[in-house]
């Protein structure tokens, strides 16, 4: 489980320029300066690092049953679909 | 300053191949998005476009032709053949050395790099065919208009993403006005309906996996389409003496860049393009009733759209009336201004302001008069054409009643 947190703290990290020690799973996008393009950015990332797909459509960011509320939201978003990828 | 009026108007995109067939699905309201029929249609994400059926090529070109035409050329080349002998002008002698073609594209000829990296990359061949450059360039299909109707003035390509027919017909507009020449054909094309050029828009996040509903509150992004529209732009006088029914004037035009987000629209810079083409045009805010939105249906434009028309035209931007016919033909990208401004000229020759479909729920961040769902009747003198594209580049026409 940490794993796939570490991960994805590195790679919001990387897209907001940051230490990924400053990353925490209570940080918000917002709050680490990530726009609509770095998230679409950092959702890319994540697909490719994880082999995985994720439901996001930028035109409507809560529709997708994809929070990304909060870094924690998304690390158990991300472990959701990695569990059905290998169920 | 010399007047520029319309005298043809030629087209091929998702609800017809030419202007008449366009018309009457812009007034029945009728959609031309459908199931994508292309190659590896079931890896992609997105499996719906504005899509132009029936295309046989082989009926319109010969083989050698066909051998250098990209689709968007082919395209090109039809709208074109229906506007000129729409304006019944004839470039064969001095005129040919007056007139000359603007036209606009995003992308140019995807197919052709679509296919051809195929061939190298996925078939592993090392040689392709030798016309594949002349074939996929930007200009081509501006090259092969003044080939086939002997435009020997200025002939050029612009190319600013969505707003580039928009560009291309006010650059058309200004030569004209300026004196350089006497008639232009202008307007655009776009064909990225292919694997690679779907793929690539789907990297964005933006597009719609069922339909195109802009300003509707439950839209959820863009639908692409392809296709092209050409129209005959030529001064005034020169049309008036040889008695050429005029189908609208290009009053104003006016562009402008955000010089803020690559892909982000900004209010300002759109608002700023729409009162410059007011200005240009020498027009009153409250002269226009109707304004064919840029409207792609993104959470984004639209309300930024709406944000930019209220700014402009204050209380009188609840009295006009705006639509995103993108909803029946969807995006056209480069093509997508040219694709447009018909119904614009169908606003103000025929007094129909073609919907927006897929209209659903009213969005309060988009409360203007979006016609929605349904034709409807009514009396325009003056309109706008919007154009907002990535990189922050506006482009906005003013058209009016002759």
């Amino acid at each position: 489980m940490d794993a796939v947190q570490d991960r994805v703290i590195r790679i919001i990290a990387e897209q907001a320029l940051l230490d990924p020690a400053d990353v925490t799973p209570q940080s918000t996008l917002e709050e680490l300066g990530i726009d609509s393009l770095g998230l679409v950015e950092s959702i890319f990332a994540i697909e490719e690092a994880f082999d995985i797909s994720i439901p996001f459509n930028a035109n409507d960011p809560s529709a997708s049953n994809f929070d990304i509320s909060s870094v924690g939201s998304i690390t158990a978003a991300i472990e959701d679909l990695v569990a059905q990828k290998t169920a | 300053m010399k007047r520029v009026v319309i005298t043809g108007a030629g087209t091929i995109n998702a609800l017809a191949h030419d202007v008449k067939g366009t018309f009457e699905a812009f007034r029945e309201g009728r959609s031309g998005i459908t199931d994508l029929v292309i190659r590896d249609r079931d890896r992609l994400g997105i499996q719906i476009g504005g899509q132009v059926h029936d295309w046989d090529p082989e009926t319109r070109f010969n083989r050698q032709q066909i051998a250098l035409y990209d689709k968007f050329t082919q395209f090109t080349l039809l709208a074109a053949r229906e506007a000129v002998a729409q304006s019944g002008l004839n470039f064969d002698g001095r005129l040919g050395y007056e007139a000359g073609v603007v036209l606009g594209t995003a992308a140019g000829g995807v197919n052709t790099w679509d296919e051809n990296y195929r061939t190298v990359y996925e078939e592993g061949k090392n040689r392709v065919h030798p016309f594949v450059v002349p074939k996929l360039m930007n200009n081509a299909a501006a090259s092969h208009l003044s080939v086939e109707f002997n435009l020997k003035g200025p002939a050029f390509t612009v190319a600013t993403a969505c707003a580039s027919s928009n560009h291309a017909m006010g650059q058309a507009f200004h030569m004209i006005r300026s004196g350089m020449t006497q008639v232009m054909l202008t307007g655009g094309s776009e064909s990225m309906l292919c694997f690679g050029g779907i793929k690539a828009w789907e990297g964005l996040r933006v597009m719609s996996r069922d339909a195109c509903r802009p300003f509707s509150l439950n839209r959820n992004g863009m639908v692409q389409g392809e296709g092209a529209a050409v129209f005959v732009f030529e001064e005034y006088e020169h049309a008036r003496q040889r008695g050429a029914e005029i189908l609208a004037e290009v009053s104003g035009f006016a562009m402008t860049s955000d010089a803020s987000d690559i892909v982000m629209p900004n209010k300002q810079g759109a608002a700023r393009a729409i009162s410059g083409a007011l200005r240009d045009a020498r027009l009153n805010g409250e002269e226009v009733g109707y304004i064919n939105a840029h409207g792609t249906g993104t959470a984004a434009n639209d309300k930024t759209e709406c944000a930019a028309v209220a700014d402009v035209f204050g209380h009188h931007a609840d009295s006009l009336m705006i639509s995103s016919t993108k909803s029946m033909h969807g995006h056209l990208i480069g093509g997508t201004g040219a694709v447009e401004l018909l119904a614009c000229i169908m606003a103000l020759r025929d007094g129909v302001i073609a919907p927006t479909i897929g209209y659903e729920e009213p969005d309060p961040e988009c409360a203007l008069d979006v016609v929605p769902n349904t034709a409807r009747d009514a009396k325009v003198d003056v309109v706008l054409s919007n154009a907002f594209a990535f990189g922050g580049l506006n482009a906005v026409l003013a058209l009016r009643k002759v």
